[in-house]
């Protein structure tokens, strides 16, 4: 044992040091800046609104005077287009992440192919699925593409991997000893899959086709290639009605000509951030108010 | 009412299904049909890229189409070098890198590795509420208070309507969310008894988090960043509203440029008629693109399949 | 020999059941074995299990005794690769028959798992939903008398008959497993396995269901895998001692080495593998 460093195991802070604090610092420093951008586009949005938070906002059509316009059209056409949206996609995507997590034999070379394929449609960039759907509605012999069942199965073509995706991960979340258990008493797969496994995962599946559904309102992209950016001047009654929706709207508004155009875009997209941050949060309170420890 | 026993002598009885099960075999059927609709979907896409796609190269070379170093399709004599739209896509994307790898690595490594419990809930819906808000809303925000007001006003820079780097920040922010919550899954995917053994041979928390977790999941942070990658180039509103649609090769970020999805969204909104050339360009774009992702995707999978099978 | 005089050949040596009667044998393997894809797991297995009798399976991790129960309900089944040859003969029916719907055998077959696994359910639901499935049409009080039947045969009815809607989970280890016990015997089964059903609880829950082992037995069959070879002697009738072998290309697999009566297993063992294990010499 040297003599000249007595033995002790009290010393400097090795948490403490610099490096260690500056890394903390900075690690801290991207939550705060990430916080800080979501504060500032809220806060500027906001303001740069002012003055069109007015009833007109909600009941007034389309209008080539900047004051006299307002959402209504877009505002129903959102809400038609993303019921139906829904409507398609959150059954068909339920059915198919059944099928896949509880049914299908992993080994078959054709389930793996499907898996992949969802994979990958669940990154093709949005406004792929336009173009997919002028394809669809060419097919079934609509000339006019902007139609509201046109952009519902845009919508809905583009939120269908995602409902796939986490109902999936909402089955996988239940334990297989309660599968094991249903089977064990007697019960058929379809029994087990009906009365424990899908009824554990609802509120996974809730969550999840919440944030879906959010998502295909606040979706742009695929209904630019309907022809969905053209002026509407009255409520749509029809799936084959011409329509507009919110964020297209706010789209046209932004890049309008007459600078007052952008008050009421921002206006409008305050309406839309509020809309979708509560549908968000609804969908996350979900998540961790029933997350079940098993 | 029947007892609740067993029965000890022999009686008759038998094995085989007391009922035939119909309704089990339809059932599966309808979820097969379900999920084997979504290969019907890759292959409508690929169709409806591909048919006007070749009618696209009918009349433009390939070879012209990839290399050429001006595109203007609308022009006479009209040019289909499809690289300035590359290049405004590079641009968009590497700016929105340099903002959303750094902070939503950082504020993945924060929320696994130093927020306690409690925080971790409460912070990271914050973070992802980031992904809730509509890409239009990014782009009025782009164009509006970063080009607008921050650039012109207080930093006087000569800048126009359309500007890169504005997209470029603004898309970063968009996507911080999705580095930030896929990495902090594969940090914390990594296994607690990793990091008791680099404290149990004294190192503090930032050589563990540095030296042991970081590179433990290291695929799955990739991942993550190539799934930014893939939304960056997929992007539409904010670039069609904020870099504009001039397509451009200079080196000035300030200045606007023309992305591919940026064409496409142009096009669209413009009048050409439909099966013109001009029609079929938006398809050809379209099928790069889609080209483009597909194969970023590929690698992404492989990154996320080998992380997943460390443990 | 006729079958009648082999069945009768065949209950002197399996010795009484609970209720002091000969045994005979409801369920016979002859010859099984068990596959995963091409790996043999476990050989040439031969046993009988008596009626209303508990057998217990002993014997180190990896030699078989869990994957031999699990056949016996056709749970086997469920892993992809698996596969099984041989006879298991179940009241003159081969189990693994090509008309047999292996739904129809676990109704007739129960089983309770090593961990308890009640359903995120009420306690009450939980009894129920055997029933319900298994088609037997039962009106509302004819379900919930079952459900206090079942329980009062578990030893767990005066400790939730007040709380029946709480979930499954608000119980005990212990309380949970009766409960998995008293699901289990709602659809009225023949046999019941038990796949180490003590092994996560405490010493005073082990010993209550143990106990409750030794009274379902007057109306059950009880085959039971357990770790804990007291236990094994403290409740069952008959032993079977599982092992592990390597053969000559140097593959490990599970077999039968012995099964006897349980006090000559533990007092006077033919093989000297089970002396070994049970005189704590391996294992």
């Amino acid at each position: 044992m040297s003599v000249s460093t007595p033995w002790t195991i009290e010393g400097k802070n090795h948490e403490r040091n610099f490096k260690s604090v500056m890394f903390l610092g900075l690690l801290w420093l991207s939550l705060f800046v990430a916080f800080l951008f979501l504060l500032i586009l809220l806060v500027t949005t906001a303001m740069n609104g002012m003055g069109r938070y007015d009833l007109r906002l909600f009941t007034a059509y389309n209008n080539t005077t900047p004051a006299d316009a307002g959402a209504r059209a877009a505002i129903l056409g959102s809400l038609f287009v993303v019921t139906v949206t829904a409507l398609m996609a959150i059954p068909m995507g339920i059915a198919a992440a059944v099928y896949l997590e509880e049914f299908a034999d992993r080994t078959k070379w054709y389930n793996n192919f499907i898996e992949l394929n969802i994979q990958n449609l669940a990154a093709v960039p949005a406004i792929i699925y336009g173009m997919l759907t002028l394809g669809v509605l060419t097919i079934m012999g609509l000339k006019n593409k902007n139609v509201v069942i046109g952009g519902s199965i845009a919508l809905a073509l583009l939120i269908l991997p995602v409902v796939i995706l986490t109902t999936r991960e909402a089955l996988r979340a239940v334990p297989q000893e309660i599968r094991d258990g249903s089977l064990a008493l007697g019960a058929t797969e379809v029994q087990t899959v009906t009365k424990q496994t899908l009824p554990a995962a609802i509120p996974g599946i809730a969550t999840g086709t919440i944030l879906a559904v959010s998502r295909a309102i606040g979706e742009a992209a695929p209904l630019l290639l309907l022809g969905a950016l053209v002026f509407i001047t009255y409520d749509p009654n029809g799936l084959l009605a011409g329509f507009t929706t919110m964020p297209i709207q706010i789209f046209g508004w932004t890049s309008a000509a007459q600078a007052e155009f952008k008050q009421i875009a921002a206006a409008m997209s305050m309406v839309l951030l509020i809309i979708l941050l509560g549908m968000n949060g609804i969908a996350i309170y979900i998540r961790n108010k029933f997350a079940k420890r098993w | 009412m029947s007892e609740v026993t067993g029965s000890t002598n022999l009686r008759e009885f038998s094995l085989a299904s007391s009922s035939p099960r119909v309704g089990e075999r339809a059932i599966r059927g309808t979820l097969f049909i379900a999920a084997a609709f979504s290969v019907l979907i890759t292959v409508g896409i690929v169709w409806s890229l591909l048919v006007p796609a070749i009618e696209f190269f009918r009349q433009v070379s390939v070879m012209e189409f990839l290399t050429g170093t001006r595109w203007a399709p609308r022009f006479k004599p009209a040019t289909f070098g499809v690289l300035p739209l590359i290049v405004g896509t590079l641009w968009t994307t590497g700016i929105a890198l340099l903002v959303a790898v750094p902070f939503g690595l950082g504020s993945a490594v924060y929320l696994s590795e130093y927020a306690s419990d409690k925080n971790r809930r409460r912070l990271k819906p914050i973070v992802e509420l980031l992904a809730g808000i509509p890409t239009v809303v990014y782009g009025f925000f782009a164009i509006e208070f970063i080009t607008r007001v921050v650039f012109k006003e207080w930093m006087g820079l000569t800048v126009g309507t359309f500007s890169v780097l504005s997209a470029g920040l603004v898309m970063g922010i968009m996507i911080i969310p999705t580095v930030a919550s896929l990495s902090e899954d594969a940090l914390s995917a990594v296994p607690l008894a990793m990091r008791q053994g680099s404290f149990a041979l004294g190192a503090n928390k930032m050589q563990t988090t540095l030296r042991v977790v970081f590179p433990a999941a290291f695929s799955g942070i990739a991942a993550a960043v190539v799934l930014g990658i893939s939304r960056a180039i997929g992007e539409t509103m904010i670039v069609a509203l904020a870099a504009g649609n001039k397509p451009n090769i200079s080196s000035n970020p300030l200045e606007g440029a023309q992305t591919m999805t940026g064409f496409i969204a142009n096009a669209a909104l413009g009048d050409s008629r439909v099966g013109s050339l001009e029609y079929d360009t938006l398809f050809a774009v379209g099928l790069l693109l889609f080209i483009i992702t597909l194969l970023i995707n590929f690698i992404s999978i492989r990154l996320v399949r080998r992380y997943r099978e460390a443990y | 020999m006729t079958s009648e005089s082999q069945r009768l050949t065949r209950t002197m040596h399996l010795g009484g059941s609970a209720r002091g009667e000969t045994a005979y044998p409801i369920m016979e393997l002859r010859n099984l074995d068990v596959y995963y894809g091409d790996f043999h797991a476990v050989r040439d297995v031969s046993l009988d299990i008596g009626a209303n009798q508990i057998t217990a399976f002993i014997g180190p991790s990896g030699c078989g005794k869990s994957t031999v129960l699990r056949c016996l309900n056709r749970t086997n089944d469920l892993v992809p690769s698996a596969r099984v040859t041989g006879v298991i003969d179940y009241r003159g029916h081969d189990l693994y028959g090509p008309k047999v719907d292996p739904i129809e055998v676990r109704r007739r077959v129960g089983m309770v798992f090593q961990k308890p696994n009640p359903f995120p359910k009420s306690i009450f639901d939980n009894i129920a939903y055997g029933p319900r499935v298994t088609g037997m049409k039962l009106n509302k009080s004819e379900t919930a008398d079952l459900v206090e039947h079942a329980l009062t045969k578990a030893g767990l009815w005066t400790e939730v008959k007040d709380k029946l809607d709480q979930s499954g989970f608000a119980l005990s280890g212990g309380q949970q497993q009766r409960l998995c016990i008293a699901r289990a015997i709602a659809t009225s089964p023949d046999i019941l396995l038990m796949d180490e059903p003590c092994a996560s609880l405490d010493p005073i829950a082990t010993s209550l269901i143990e106990d409750l082992m030794l009274e379902l037995v007057s109306d059950y069959t009880v085959v039971i895998v357990t770790h804990n070879m007291q236990q094994a002697a403290r409740v069952s009738s008959r032993t079977g001692f599982f092992s592990a072998k390597v053969d000559d290309a140097g593959q490990r697999y599970g077999h039968l080495v012995e099964i006897d009566q349980t006090t000559t297993i533990f007092t006077n063992p033919s093989d000297s593998r089970t002396e070994d294990y049970i005189t704590g010499r391996f294992g």
